[in-house]
C-alpha cells in the first residue's frame, strides 16, 4: 500500500511537470497582457513536433552522434524554432488587434482561433497518420523494492523545477522583469517612461513559447506518439491548473500544475479510475468557490 | 512525402476512372471510415483494399448484374474517428451521394451510432471491423464481417488461461470506446466464470485522449495479476505497454483485434514484441487467396496490410455478391436497397479470404478466430486458431 503511493508520488510529479510547463506559458503572457492565449496548448504541440522533426533531422544528418549529444542540440533549438512560433502568432495575430485597441474579448476569440488553426495546419500538411518519437537516450530503469523510476521521470521533474527558479528569477531580480511587471501594473504610463512595451511583449512570448517548446520535447520522449490535436486537452487542464494556481502569479502556476498532476493521480489510486475528471475538476471547483482569484491570487492588484 | 505524393495518384488515378462511368451504368457503394483522427491507418488500408477491388472488377468491364454490366463507383467519407462524425457521414452517403450501400464504419465507436442511422434510413450496411454486438443487435438491415466480441472475450481468456498459466487477469479500458468496454466487460465476465469471482484482480479505466496511464498502472500492477488485457487501440496500447515496462511490470500482456495494424510495430518498437493478441488472420505465413491478396497489396502500396483491410475486402464482396443476386438493378434506389438488403441475408456461406462466414439471422458472421504472437522481428506470427 505505501510502496504504491510512493510510486504514484512519483508518477504525479512527473504528470504535475508538464502541467506545471504548460501553466508557466499561459500565466507569463495573462501577467503581461491580460491575455489568455488558448492558442498556447497547439504551441506546445508544435514544439512536439519541432522537437521531432529537429531530432531525425539531426540523427539522420549527423550519424553517429550519440544519444545525448542530439539531446543537447534538440533542446536550444526546439527552443529557439518555438520561439519563432509564438512570436509570429504575436506578431500576426495579436499585436494588429493591440494596435486597434480591441477588446480583450475579441483577442482572446483571436487565440482560440489561432490554436485551431495551428492544429489543422498540422493536419493538412503532414496527414493524420502518428509520427513515432526517436528514443534520444536510453531509458534507465531503477527499481528500489516495487518502485520503479525511469531517468527520463527524474530529468522531466528536474526542468520543471529549474524553469520555475529561472523564470521566478528573471521576473523578480531582473531590469526586464520589472518592464514586464510594470507592464501588467499600468499599460498606458509605461510607453511615457520610455520602456519599449512591443519588445517586452515578443520577449513574454519568446520566454512562454520556448517553455512549451521544452514541454514538448520532454512530453513526446515520454509520451512517443505524436498527433496534432495532442495539445488541446493538456492545454485547456493546464490553463485549469493555471486559474487555480492564481493565473498571472508564477508560483500559481507552477502549484497549481503540480496540485492538478496530484489530484488526478490520486484519485486514480484511490478510486475507480472512471472518478478522475469528475472528482479532480469538482476539488479545483471547491478551490475557486473559496478563493476565485486562485491559491496566489490577490485581487486587482500587480501580478506575475 | 512520398506516401502523400502516392495518396494524390491514387486520387487522381480515381478520378479518371470516374470519367467513364459518366457514360456507362454506375453503381455508387459508401464507405463510412476514419481517414482522419485517432485511428487514420485503419481508414487507409480500407480504402486501399477497397480500391485493389474496384479496380479489378472495372478492369474486367464492371460488375455482371442479371445479363448487364455495371460500374463500380465508391465514395469515400471520412468519420474522424469519432461517433458524431459517423453518423453525419453515413446521412452524407444515403441522402446526398444516394449510395446503394454502405461499408462501414470499422470501429465499433462508429459502428453502432452508424448502424443506427443506417437501419432508419432502410440502406443496407456491413462492417468490415466493428466487433461489438450492438451493431447489428435488431437492425436487420446492417451486417459485419468480423467475429463478435462474445466470441473473441473467451478466445483471450481462454488462451492466457493455457498459456500464462494465469489465474489472475488485470484489464486496463478505454471508457469512451464502446469497442474497448464492451469486450472488457465480457472479458471480465468471461474470466471470472472460469477462475472464479475476483479473479480479474484490478479493472481499471480511462478517458478520451489520455496519455498519461501510470496511476492506472500502478494500481494494476500493485494487484500483481498473472497477465494484462488490453483491448485497446493500438495507438494507445503503444503508450500503455512502454508505460508498464517503465513502472517495473515484466509480465504479459494480451491484447484483441484492434492491436492488428501495421502502425503498431512503427510506434510501439522492442516493447511489444513477445506479446499475443486475437484478431482476424495472421498475415505472416498465410495461404491460397489470403496470400496473394497480402502480396498484391504489399506490391501496390508497400506494407502488408492488417485485418482491417482484408476485412473491407471480404465486406465489399459480399455487397458485390449481395448485387449478383439480386437480378437486376431497377434503378428506383428505395427498391433496390431492400432487394440488396434481402440479398446479403441470403448469402447462405461466404468464402473469404478471413476465412469462411455463414450469416446468422442478426447478420452476424460465425467465422474462426486467431491468436498470433508478435515475433522478434515484429511479424505477427500464427499461433492457434479457435472456431466456434
Amino acid at each position: 500500500m505505501l510502496e504504491s503511493v510512493i510510486q504514484n508520488f512519483f508518477n504525479a510529479l512527473q504528470w504535475g511537470s508538464f502541467y506545471s510547463l504548460i501553466a508557466l506559458g499561459y500565466t507569463l503572457v495573462y501577467g503581461v497582457l491580460t491575455l489568455i492565449n488558448f492558442a498556447h496548448g497547439d504551441i506546445f504541440m508544435v514544439g512536439a513536433y519541432i522537437a521531432f522533426f529537429v531530432s531525425t533531422f539531426i540523427i539522420a544528418n549527423m550519424s553517429g552522434l550519440p544519444g545525448w549529444a542530439v539531446m543537447t542540440l534538440t533542446i536550444p533549438l526546439t527552443m529557439i524554432l518555438t520561439a519563432c512560433v509564438g512570436v509570429t502568432l504575436e506578431r500576426i495575430a495579436y499585436r494588429p488587434l493591440r494596435r486597434k485597441g480591441a477588446n480583450r474579448l475579441y483577442v482572446v476569440i483571436t487565440a482560440l482561433m489561432c490554436g485551431l488553426i495551428l492544429e489543422n495546419g498540422n493536419l493538412a500538411l503532414l496527414g493524420a497518420s502518428r509520427k513515432s518519437f526517436p528514443p534520444l537516450v536510453d531509458k534507465v530503469i531503477y527499481t528500489v523494492g516495487s518502485i520503479s523510476m525511469t531517468n527520463l521521470k527524474i530529468a522531466v521533474i528536474f526542468s520543471a523545477i529549474m524553469v520555475f527558479i529561472l523564470l521566478q528569477f528573471i521576473v523578480t531580480k531582473t531590469k526586464i522583469g520589472m518592464a514586464m511587471r510594470a507592464i501588467s501594473y499600468d499599460k498606458f504610463a509605461v510607453p511615457l517612461m520610455g520602456i519599449p512595451i512591443d519588445t517586452i511583449i515578443v520577449f513574454t512570448f519568446i520566454l512562454g513559447s520556448s517553455m512549451a517548446g521544452l514541454a514538448g520535447l520532454l512530453y513526446s520522449l515520454s509520451y512517443p506518439i505524436l498527433d496534432p490535436y495532442m495539445g488541446a486537452l493538456i492545454g485547456w487542464k493546464a490553463f485549469i491548473a493555471a486559474v487555480v494556481g492564481g493565473i498571472g502569479d508564477i508560483r500559481g502556476a507552477f502549484l497549481g500544475g503540480f496540485l492538478l498532476g496530484f489530484i488526478e493521480i490520486l484519485v486514480v489510486a484511490f478510486f475507480p479510475s472512471t472518478f478522475r475528471d469528475l472528482i479532480a475538476f469538482s476539488i479545483l471547483l471547491i478551490i475557486l468557490i473559496y478563493k476565485p482569484t486562485g491559491l496566489f491570487g490577490v485581487a486587482k492588484t500587480t501580478k506575475i | 512525402m512520398k506516401k502523400g505524393l502516392s495518396f494524390i495518384v491514387v486520387c487522381m488515378m480515381a478520378a479518371l476512372l470516374l470519367v467513364p462511368c459518366a457514360w456507362g451504368k454506375s453503381i455508387k457503394i459508401g464507405f463510412n471510415i476514419p481517414l482522419t483522427g485517432d485511428i487514420p491507418k485503419v481508414g487507409e488500408e480500407s480504402k486501399f483494399a477497397a480500391e485493389m477491388l474496384k479496380a479489378d472488377v472495372n478492369g474486367a468491364g464492371g460488375l455482371e448484374i442479371g445479363g448487364e454490366k455495371y460500374m463500380l463507383e465508391f465514395v469515400y467519407e471520412d468519420n474522424e474517428s469519432k461517433a458524431e462524425s459517423a453518423v453525419s457521414a453515413a446521412l452524407k452517403l444515403i441522402e446526398r451521394d444516394q449510395v446503394i450501400a454502405v461499408v462501414g464504419p470499422n470501429s465499433s465507436k462508429q459502428a453502432v451510432p452508424g448502424g443506427q442511422v443506417c437501419d432508419d434510413n432502410r440502406t443496407p450496411m456491413i462492417s468490415p471491423w466493428s466487433t461489438n454486438p450492438d451493431t447489428t443487435k435488431d437492425r436487420p438491415w446492417v451486417f459485419r464481417a468480423a467475429f463478435l466480441d462474445p466470441f473473441q472475450g473467451p478466445v483471450a481468456a481462454d488462451f492466457a488461461m493455457k498459456q500464462f498459466n494465469a489465474k489472475k487477469a488485470g484489464v486496463l479500458y478505454a471508457l469512451a470506446n464502446d469497442y474497448s468496454k464492451g469486450l472488457a466487460e465480457i472479458f471480465k465476465a468471461d474470466f471470472e466464470k472460469k477462475n472464479g469471482a475476483g479473479s480479474v484482480v484490478s479493472f481499471e479505466s480511462y478517458g478520451d485522449k489520455d496519455q498519461d496511464f501510470s496511476a492506472q498502472l500502478t494500481k494494476i500492477i500493485s494487484a500483481k495479476p498473472d497477465f494484462i488485457f488490453l483491448p485497446n487501440n493500438y495507438n494507445e496500447v503503444a503508450l500503455i505497454v512502454k508505460q508498464a515496462h517503465d513502472l517495473g511490470w515484466k509480465g504479459p500482456f494480451m491484447g484483441a483485434d484492434a492491436w492488428g495494424n501495421s502502425e503498431l510495430m512503427t510506434l510501439c518498437g522492442d516493447d511489444c514484441k513477445g506479446h499475443y493478441f486475437s484478431t482476424h488472420y495472421a498475415a505472416a505465413g498465410a495461404t491460397g487467396a489470403t496470400k496473394e491478396f497480402i502480396d498484391r497489396y504489399q506490391a501496390k502500396y508497400g506494407y502488408e496490410p492488417a485485418d482491417v483491410a482484408a476485412l473491407t475486402w471480404d465486406a465489399t464482396r459480399v455487397v458485390l455478391q449481395g448485387l449478383q443476386g439480386m437480378g437486376k438493378v431497377t434503378g428506383d434506389l428505395k427498391k433496390d436497397r431492400k432487394s440488396l438488403k434481402d440479398a446479403i441475408a441470403d448469402i447462405a456461406e461466404f468464402d473469404g479470404i478471413t476465412g469462411k462466414m455463414k450469416f446468422d439471422e442478426q447478420g452476424d458472421p460465425i467465422k474462426c478466430a486467431v491468436v498470433v504472437k508478435i515475433s522478434d522481428k515484429g511479424e505477427f506470427v500464427f499461433t492457434e486458431s479457435v472456431c466456434p
